[in-house]
């Protein structure tokens, strides 16, 4: 049975310190939810404050529709996997599994049948006599997990659990994850910095940024729609182009803006006074290597990355902004080479001077 | 057949000589690095190795520092073992005190280095100042002073008086009591051990607790189920010196019997009934047989202590 979280204007002080603040929230039961950001934005402490390990300085959390400010962890109703997976290397894996279980007054019988369970359903029947030495980066995962799952929690917790992994387990327990929400259908709260994993699992993306809410969402309403400049160049992957513009003109029948000494002319109605300094964020895969009627003019290709499947450039426009293209397939571009470069109306995203979208 | 020995001999005494000259040559080398090791090596050989290698030798003889010893062979060794009620003695106080003194000072030293992992403030002046005693403990000094404290006009007794009224015995002088002291006065140096579990208790990742909590643990199954294991390495370190060290205790009962083990063998440490034999009595010979067995004790303790460190101490992991 999975649950639904609310947080209402949540706090985190360390003494004067705030690093939370009131952040508002609401994850529906069954929800894969990630909280994203970069370090130090917050999103481990107030995982921290959800899983009970870190007290809530205001506010108020809910899990379903109760108050559990004061609750203590472990009657939550929430497990949670820990970035170092914190296996207890002194006991088997079947023990670390167990532990929860004996802890809570399970009987012996059903304690072995849910570990059992547990093991089926992340394959580690044969490592349950094991120690955590005698296992792998990726093994330890899945008992971490196991350890999470055996409890039958309302709610998963996950503190950035894929990041001692190498590149391709990454990929891999990445599926697996998915699939567990599938097949378990609980609430799950993911905890990462890295968009690829927020973008490829989640249901809903939280990003994070100095202990605030920059903008929470369907993975394509932020990529489509970023509120901000900072969801616009974190979500992403190569990060979006943010070229310097001015606002030309703003009247009821014709907007223009002026972009390395040209006019563009925008579909829609943007909320910015003429004259105003704005930010156009063009994704690097919204740019094409040639001459069309919105063009940011040609620019010199200073690095070519060639990734087989796509070519990823890296160039100056002629008044020197740095431009990240993606292009489709493998394109024979030299360094030092003269390319034009141009863009669809549609794909582009306006930022005002404060860095919100306009 | 005798130019083939001519031959070979020749071989031979170039391959000495091109032995000895690679001995040379790796001497020069490393010559800087003998003459700093000197120092160590004259002391290892002249004050430890050597004495150690002549008292072997000497338990087998009668030696009385005036005579020249003679070879008795093991005669020393079975008076001990079946014709000395005071090794008898010496063994049962000195097995009491390790088996009274190790795991009480091991579960003190525990007890602060938890509290002092709380992150209390001051922490370094709080360990410097707990570490004080250690440092002071076996010193004559701290010896005349418990003998002073513990006495029959002596504050233990005072404050005894004071506050509830009962007038205490002389506890340095009681048999039944006078060992006890000196339990006491071994855990009341719990410094050492104290700063090396507060070393192994940092060494317990927080997250370990944490998962912990989450699983419902509270602070009791927390420390048999996590901490504990996890610092049995630690633990095992500390027994092992400890219980060394408390078979080898000698100043404290030294000072506090006036070098006699007293009242009524009450205090005999096995060191004590050694100097005895040796210094008192001037029975070298038996007294480096005492020595001896004493070394086997120590050494059988520790191997013993290894084989079965096995079954409770988690490495690593």
């Amino acid at each position: 049975m999975a649950s639904s979280i609310t947080l209402d204007r949540i706090e985190k002080r360390y003494g004067a310190l705030p690093v939370i603040h009131g952040i508002d929230l609401q994850i529906q039961p069954g929800e894969f939810t990630v909280f994203v950001g970069p370090s130090g934005c917050g999103k481990s402490t107030l995982l921290r404050m959800i899983a009970g390990l870190e007290e809530i300085s205001a506010g108020e959390m809910r899990i379903d529709a109760a108050r559990v400010n004061e609750t203590a962890a472990s009657k939550r109703g929430i497990a949670m996997v820990f970035q170092s997976y914190a296996l207890y290397p002194h006991m088997s894996v079947y023990k670390n599994l167990a532990f929860g279980l004996e802890t809570a007054g399970f009987k012996k019988l059903q304690i072995e049948e849910r570990v059992k369970k547990a093991a089926d359903i992340l394959q580690i029947e044969p490592l349950l006599q094991r120690k955590p030495k005698a296992l792998s980066g990726g093994q330890r995962q899945r008992v971490a997990i196991g350890r999470a799952i055996v409890r039958e929690p309302k709610i998963f917790l996950f503190d950035e659990p894929l990041s001692n992994l190498d590149a391709e387990l990454r990929v891999q327990m990445r599926v697996e994850l998915s699939k567990l929400h599938q097949r378990l259908g609980s609430t799950m709260i993911y905890v990462t910095h890295d968009q690829v994993e927020a973008m490829t699992m989640a249901d809903k993306i939280v990003v994070l940024r100095e202990g605030r809410v920059m903008q929470a969402g369907r993975p394509l309403d932020l990529y489509n729609n970023p509120a901000n400049r900072f969801v616009a160049g974190f979500i992403g992957s190569p990060k979006m182009n943010f070229l310097s513009a001015k606002l030309d003109t703003n009247d009821a029948s014709r907007r223009t803006i002026e972009l390395g000494g040209r006019r563009v002319e925008l579909e829609r109605p943007i909320a910015a006074r003429e004259g105003e300094p704005l930010t156009l964020g063009l994704r690097p895969e919204h740019i094409i290597a040639q001459q069309e009627a919105n063009t940011l003019g040609t620019a010199s290709v200073q690095l070519v990355e060639h990734l087989g499947g796509s070519t990823v450039i890296y160039a100056a426009t002629q008044d020197g902004q740095p431009t990240t293209v993606l292009l489709e397939g493998q394109r024979p571009f030299r360094i030092g080479e003269t390319i034009p470069l141009s863009f669809n109306l549609a794909n582009i995203h306006v930022f005002g001077g404060d860095g919100q979208r306009v | 057949m005798a130019l083939h020995s001519e031959i070979l001999s020749k071989e031979g005494r170039a391959s000495a000589l091109r032995s000895r000259g690679t001995f040379r040559r790796i001497l020069e080398r490393n010559a800087a690095g003998y003459i700093f090791l000197l120092p160590w090596l004259l002391g290892f050989f002249g004050l430890t190795l050597g004495p150690a290698l002549a008292s072997l030798y000497l338990s087998f003889t009668n030696y009385d520092l005036l005579q020249s010893p003679d070879w008795v062979g093991a005669a020393n060794y079975v008076r001990i073992l079946s014709d000395d009620p005071k090794f008898g003695a010496a063994m049962r106080v000195t097995f009491t005190y390790v088996v009274l003194s190790v795991p009480l000072k091991l579960a003190f030293a525990l007890a602060v280095a938890m509290a002092f992992n709380r992150g209390i403030k001051g922490l370094t002046l709080y360990r410097a100042i707990f570490y004080l005693p250690s440092l002071l403990g076996s010193s004559v000094a701290i010896a005349v002073l418990w003998r002073q404290l513990f006495a029959s006009d002596g504050l233990v007794n005072m404050a005894l008086w004071q506050i509830f009224g009962f007038e205490g015995p002389s506890w340095i002088s009681n048999p039944d009591y006078a060992l006890y002291t000196l339990v006491l006065l071994s855990v009341w140096q719990f410094g050492s051990p104290m700063i090396i579990f507060l070393a192994g208790l940092r060494q317990i990742p927080t997250d370990m607790y944490e998962a912990a909590e989450m699983d419902g643990a509270g602070k009791a199954r927390q420390f048999f189920k996590i901490t504990l294991p996890l610092l049995t390495p630690v633990i095992f370190f500390n027994a092992v010196i400890q219980t060394i060290e408390a078979f080898k205790a000698f100043t404290p009962a030294f000072i506090i019997s006036e070098g006699t083990g007293g009242p009524i063998n009450s205090t005999l440490f096995y060191t004590l009934y050694l100097y005895q034999e040796a210094f008192g009595f001037f029975r070298m010979g038996y007294a480096s047989a005492l020595a001896w067995i004493l070394v086997i004790i120590i050494s059988l303790f520790t191997a013993f202590s290894f084989l079965g460190a096995r079954y409770w101490v988690h490495y690593d992991e």
